[in-house]
């Protein structure tokens, strides 16, 4: 699209700015917070098309908030890598909307919209900040509002999750912002560019890595520091799981990534390689528990949310690939992104499944289904495809991302990885159809049923098939997450 | 995109669209579903039947579109392609037809049909896959879309049985995957090729070779029911009888042993194969696969049990006739690949007549059946004597040119196999027969015909069309267009100088 | 050893402090504490060791600091009424390690 038929908008503080304004409003009008709400959504996709027009003619945008720059000023930038995350987010958001919109209780509506809406704008910030103390903020704003979207309908459960969520992700940020102390007390900088001139090979970067990975690995709920994630994802309702799963995790994984790319990985060879590998490993051990956990649930959301564990493992085993290359694989990271956009449209669209499941039987117990092959088809149908995908199945997106991490780790004779990602592609088809195979069956005892709204049935299902459309695409995308993962900084460091 | 191509994306499109809508079709709108089906099907065999004139006359179909960086999605309609793609159209219009009458009045029957019409754009999508990326897709997708018809009855066993077919195939998915991609990372192509396209890597990585050989062949033996990885058929067998038909004739069975041959001939060649030390074990596996089948066949009293196992045994005569690797055998597994296909789908429709009609499931039950259901009994006893290999019925001709190419090259051996399967194959079918028609019907006899016919018209003739079909390959083998001549068409590409 | 440098070694001692709480101590008013004196410890580290040796007075660790005791502050808040309602449904101040598998579904 040419630039003529777009205005020149500050489109990176346009879509913090709107949610953030929505938020407040729907708090301090409550009857309007449902127009606000949906209008938000769905005018963020729009900002987004706008920006993605703007990042296709300029490949980087920066824009300083108020005119002010760095140091103390807070600085934006836009660039196809954070375009990934945006989308996924804008996407995953306004069908997260849709249907929290026919599954709250108008009272809980209330409490629903104005806490989205500060998640929808920490997000976009956290994916558009240029600097560590930003990401800092960002990432506990994000942190808060997911805490207090998992505690607001109330139930033992929820609370006791969100209490235990809260703490970690407070542990996850701090444990982040001794790291950023080291780096600033080295480096004099907290913006990217910078650093990336200024930060050498030594003692505090590597103090400061251990600690930043150790903290956004807690708040990515990577194998072991995955506890927290389970009881949060499994007991909050499901729009608000479908959110957490799909991109809040994501949130603190992007971050990882940025640094990774930008600052750790040049610097690697003696620095980069061990981190690189320990990560590697918790991501396969990530994969193997969290998969086997997901195949023992007795519940359909306990078992989605473990599945997350697994599907988090998978973004993992990129790093290792990168060092033993000593440079950025594009290959590598170009299936991580996929696999990112991938999971967070599948997995949605599971969470949005199960609240179905849970609204239409008052239950999610996987053996007491009860024929809903018959009577919700199209829940169904998304759970089914969006498994499918999570499985890595063609002909899914989650195939395709499946298949450019094997290749990226068989170019490298990456055996042990090639080997973990089929055996957990094999166990997560293993735990999907444990839930579909009883899809058909009758259930012991039959339930009373309660009706599912139409608009509830669908968003899943449209999510699910955008999971599946992905599979389709990557001739048109892959281009994108090229220029993502492309000669950025990283590689321009021999 | 080359000038004809839009005819591949239509054939897959005459299958999957009308499959899509019939999801969303009401229960009861029983003939617009119908109808659907039946315009599917019939259009899809006319473009079968154009392609089929424009490949004997030299044209080459080919659609390949853009997918992964270096690898694109490519269907061709190659004489080996449209073997296979033939015989799942021309058995697919009768199995919806015996699949109508056979469902009628029945619950879930739009999700039936929609699944059905997946699984056979998946398998003509197997069939035109010009590479093994493209295989894996729809190999896949075949899977996954025969998964909901094997559970589709809702009971526990039923549940079970699409577990197990799960277990097995997925892994088998899982494997091929592994095989392909790795040769993907060593040739740096997956595009099939008339003589195989990995000569080039033979000094440097012969052994990886072979152990991507195995690997491939075990992605496609499992759904091939090689021995030891046949476990998931017999216990497939809790599904209707149209989906039986679907997996042991049409779809499923046959796009493993086509996987077989594509992997053997296109992706290794037969001679690369033979110097790789790969292609007599796997004449072996095969053999044993035959003689293991017939005798677990033997001892089962449960008729669509006794079937299953004996499609296990029959099924490896293609991957025999593709491992002994001269032109002779090749042409008897290939043709083999349509003759069972033929006789076993009569098999199991007139298996599914006995159960819809005068619920009868067991061998021990059929005293004298064959005077109530003549015309089913009469299919029955032609499809198996062409199973146990008489004259003139198309096994016949099989195992004619197995046993032929063997001697040819030098492996005498299989003529044993051969013979000993074809007694085994006499010994499980002809007590059905002596049974159907020497023994009194015991106790009061079967519940009577209704209106003077011994069942509906659409169970009654899709088996004896296809038993007259099984018969015709046999007795007009040698006119054009017949399953024979075709696969000596195709052998006079695969090997050079034979005619 | 230079006063900032104390004050960043201090600064560890109270992180150690907080991780030590918020590990062993089951009441979870103590925990948010433990979580607070673990901040206070960052910030000491922050303010402590600035930017680099060589630069003079630097603001920008202190505008750090109190974005960060805000954004403290708003978290202790959120986990407090946190803990109050999990005390009024639950009974207890504490996390139970059984109550993801057994509670009643959202």
């Amino acid at each position: 699209m040419s630039p003529v038929l777009l205005p020149d908008l500050p489109w990176e503080a346009l879509l913090i700015l709107l949610p953030l304004t929505g938020a407040a409003a729907g708090a301090l009008w409550p009857p309007a917070a449902r127009a606000i709400g949906l209008l938000t959504t769905a005018g963020g996709l729009l900002l987004l098309a706008g920006l993605g027009t703007a990042v296709a003619d300029a490949q980087t945008l920066r824009h300083a908030v108020g005119g002010w720059g760095a140091p103390l000023g807070i600085e934006l930038r836009a660039d196809a890598l954070s375009l990934v995350f945006l989308t996924a987010t804008a996407l995953v958001g306004l069908g997260v909307a849709v249907y929290a919109d026919s599954y709250f209780e108008r009272s809980q509506a209330r409490g629903f919209w104005p806490l989205w809406l500060f998640l929808l704008g920490a997000l976009n910030a956290l994916f558009l900040s240029a600097d560590l103390f930003n990401l800092y903020v960002t990432l506990e704003l994000m942190g808060l509002a997911a805490v207090a979207l998992t505690a607001f309908s109330g139930g033992r459960a929820a609370l006791s999750g969100a209490m235990r969520y809260l703490l970690a992700t407070l542990l996850g940020s701090l444990v982040y912002l001794l790291g950023v102390a080291l780096l600033y007390h080295a480096t004099g900088t907290l913006d990217f560019s910078l650093l990336t001139q200024r930060l050498e090979a030594g003692p505090a970067a590597r103090t400061a890595l251990g600690l930043m990975g150790a903290g956004l690995a807690l708040k990515t709920a990577l194998f072991p520091f995955h506890f927290w994630l389970p009881p949060a994802h499994s007991s909050a309702p499901a729009p608000v799981s479908a959110l957490l799963s799909a991109l809040v995790v994501k949130a603190s994984f992007y971050i990882l990534v940025r640094l990774w790319l930008e600052l750790f990985a040049p610097l690697s060879g003696l620095e980069g390689a061990g981190t690189g590998e320990v990560l590697g490993w918790l991501g396969m051990a990530a994969i193997l528990w969290g998969s086997w956990q997901a195949l023992r649930q007795p519940r359909v959301k306990l078992l989605v949310a473990y599945s997350t564990v697994a599907q988090i493992g998978y973004l993992f085993l990129a790093f290792p690939l990168l060092t033993a290359a000593g440079l950025p694989d594009p290959a590598a990271w170009r299936a991580v992104l996929w696999l990112v956009l991938a999971h967070a449209l599948a997995k949605a669209a599971m969470f949005l499944a199960a609240g179905n499941l849970l609204r239409f039987g008052g239950h999610d117990r996987i053996p007491d289904l009860d024929c809903v092959a018959q009577r919700l088809p199209l829940t169904v149908a998304a759970f089914a495809l969006a498994g499918i995908s999570i499985a890595g199945l063609p002909p899914t997106g989650g195939f395709i991302g499946k298949w450019l991490l094997l290749e990226a780790a068989l170019l490298q004779g990456r055996w042990d990885l090639v080997a973990v990602m089929l055996l957990g592609g094999l166990l997560a088809a293993g735990y999907v159809f444990k839930v579909v195979g009883h899809f058909f069956t009758p259930a012991a005892a039959g339930h009373a049923a309660r009706p599912v709204p139409a608009a509830m049935e669908w968003t899943a299902l449209t999510l699910a098939i955008l999971a599946l459309l992905l599979g389709l695409a990557p001739a048109w995308l892959l281009p994108w997450l090229d220029l993502a993962v492309g000669p950025g900084p990283a590689e321009a460091v021999p | 995109m080359s000038p004809g191509s839009w005819i591949l994306l239509a054939v897959l499109a005459s299958s999957l669209l009308p499959g899509l809508v019939i999801f969303a079709i009401a229960e009861r709108r029983v003939a617009l579903r119908t109808g659907l089906n039946l315009l599917g099907a019939v259009s899809k065999l006319l473009l079968v039947g154009w392609m089929l004139w424009g490949v004997a006359h030299g044209h080459a179909f080919e659609l390949r579109l853009a997918l992964l960086p270096g690898l694109d999605f490519v269907l061709r309609a190659g004489p080996l392609a449209l073997l296979f793609v033939t015989l799942s159209s021309a058995l697919w219009l009768l199995t919806t037809l015996y699949a109508i009458g056979y469902l009628e009045g029945s619950p879930h029957r739009s999700r039936f049909f929609g699944f059905f019409s997946l699984c056979v754009t998946a398998s003509v999508g197997v069939a035109l896959a010009g590479n093994l990326l493209t295989f894996l897709l729809f190999y896949e997708l075949l899977t996954l879309s025969t998964y909901p018809l094997v559970v589709h009855r809702g009971t526990e066993a039923a549940r079970r049985a699409g577990q197990s077919y799960l277990a097995y195939t997925l892994t088998g998915g899982a494997l091929l995957l592994a095989g392909t991609l790795w040769l993907y990372s060593l040739a740096g192509t997956l595009e099939f090729t008339a003589t195989g396209f990995v000569h080039g890597l033979v000094d440097d990585h012969r052994g990886a070779l072979i152990l991507i050989f195995w690997l491939l062949i075990a992605g496609v033996g499992v759904k091939a029911a090689l021995v030891p990885l046949h476990g998931w058929l017999p216990q497939a067998m809790v599904a209707p009888a149209p989906v039986s038909a679907l997996l042991h004739a049409v779809a499923v069975v046959k796009a493993g042993a086509f996987g077989i041959v594509r992997i053997v001939y296109e992706v290794y060649g037969v001679e690369l194969a033979a110097d790789l030390g790969v292609a007599l074990p796997l004449a072996a596996l095969a053999a044993i696969t035959i003689l293991y089948g017939s005798l677990r066949a033997l001892y089962q009293d449960d008729l669509k049990r006794r079937l299953a196992f004996s499609t296990v045994s029959q099924v490896s005569y293609i991957a025999l006739g593709v491992a002994i690797a001269g032109p002779i055998a090749t042409i008897g597994g290939l043709v083999h690949l349509v003759h069972q296909g033929l006789m076993k789908i009569t098999l199991f429709f007139c298996a599914g007549n006995l159960a819809e009609t005068v619920h009868i499931h067991r061998i021990s039950e059929m005293d004298g059946v064959g005077r109530r259901m003549p015309w089913t009994m009469g299919a029955f006893t032609l499809a198996a004597f062409g199973m146990i290999g008489l004259p003139p019925v198309a096994g016949f001709v099989s195992k004619w040119y197995l046993g032929l190419g063997a001697m040819q090259a030098g492996q005498d051996w299989v003529v044993l196999v051969l013979a000993g399967s074809s007694l085994l194959n006499a010994a499980y079918f002809l007590p059905i027969l002596h049974r159907a028609w020497f023994r009194a019907p015991a106790g009061n006899g079967f519940a009577p015909a209704v209106g003077g016919r011994e069942t509906g018209w659409l169970l009654l003739w899709p088996p004896v069309i296809t038993a007259a079909m099984s018969l015709g390959a046999g007795l007009l083998a040698f006119i054009p267009f017949s399953p024979l001549e075709w696969v000596q068409f195709i052998a006079r590409q695969e090997f050079i100088g034979y005619d | 050893m230079s006063a900032a440098g104390f004050y960043a070694l201090a600064g560890v001692a109270l992180v150690v402090l907080g991780l030590y709480g918020l590990a062993v101590q089951a009441h979870l008013l103590r925990k948010l504490l433990a979580v607070n004196i673990l901040g206070s410890g960052v910030f000491l580290v922050l303010v402590g060791l600035g930017g680099p040796a060589d630069a003079g007075p630097d603001p920008v660790p202190h505008a750090m600091v109190i974005t960060g005791i805000v954004v403290a502050v708003s978290a202790t808040a959120l986990g407090l009424v946190l803990m109050l309602k999990l005390t009024t449904t639950s009974g207890r101040p504490t996390l139970e390690d059984d109550a993801p598998r057994e509670g009643p579904e959202a």
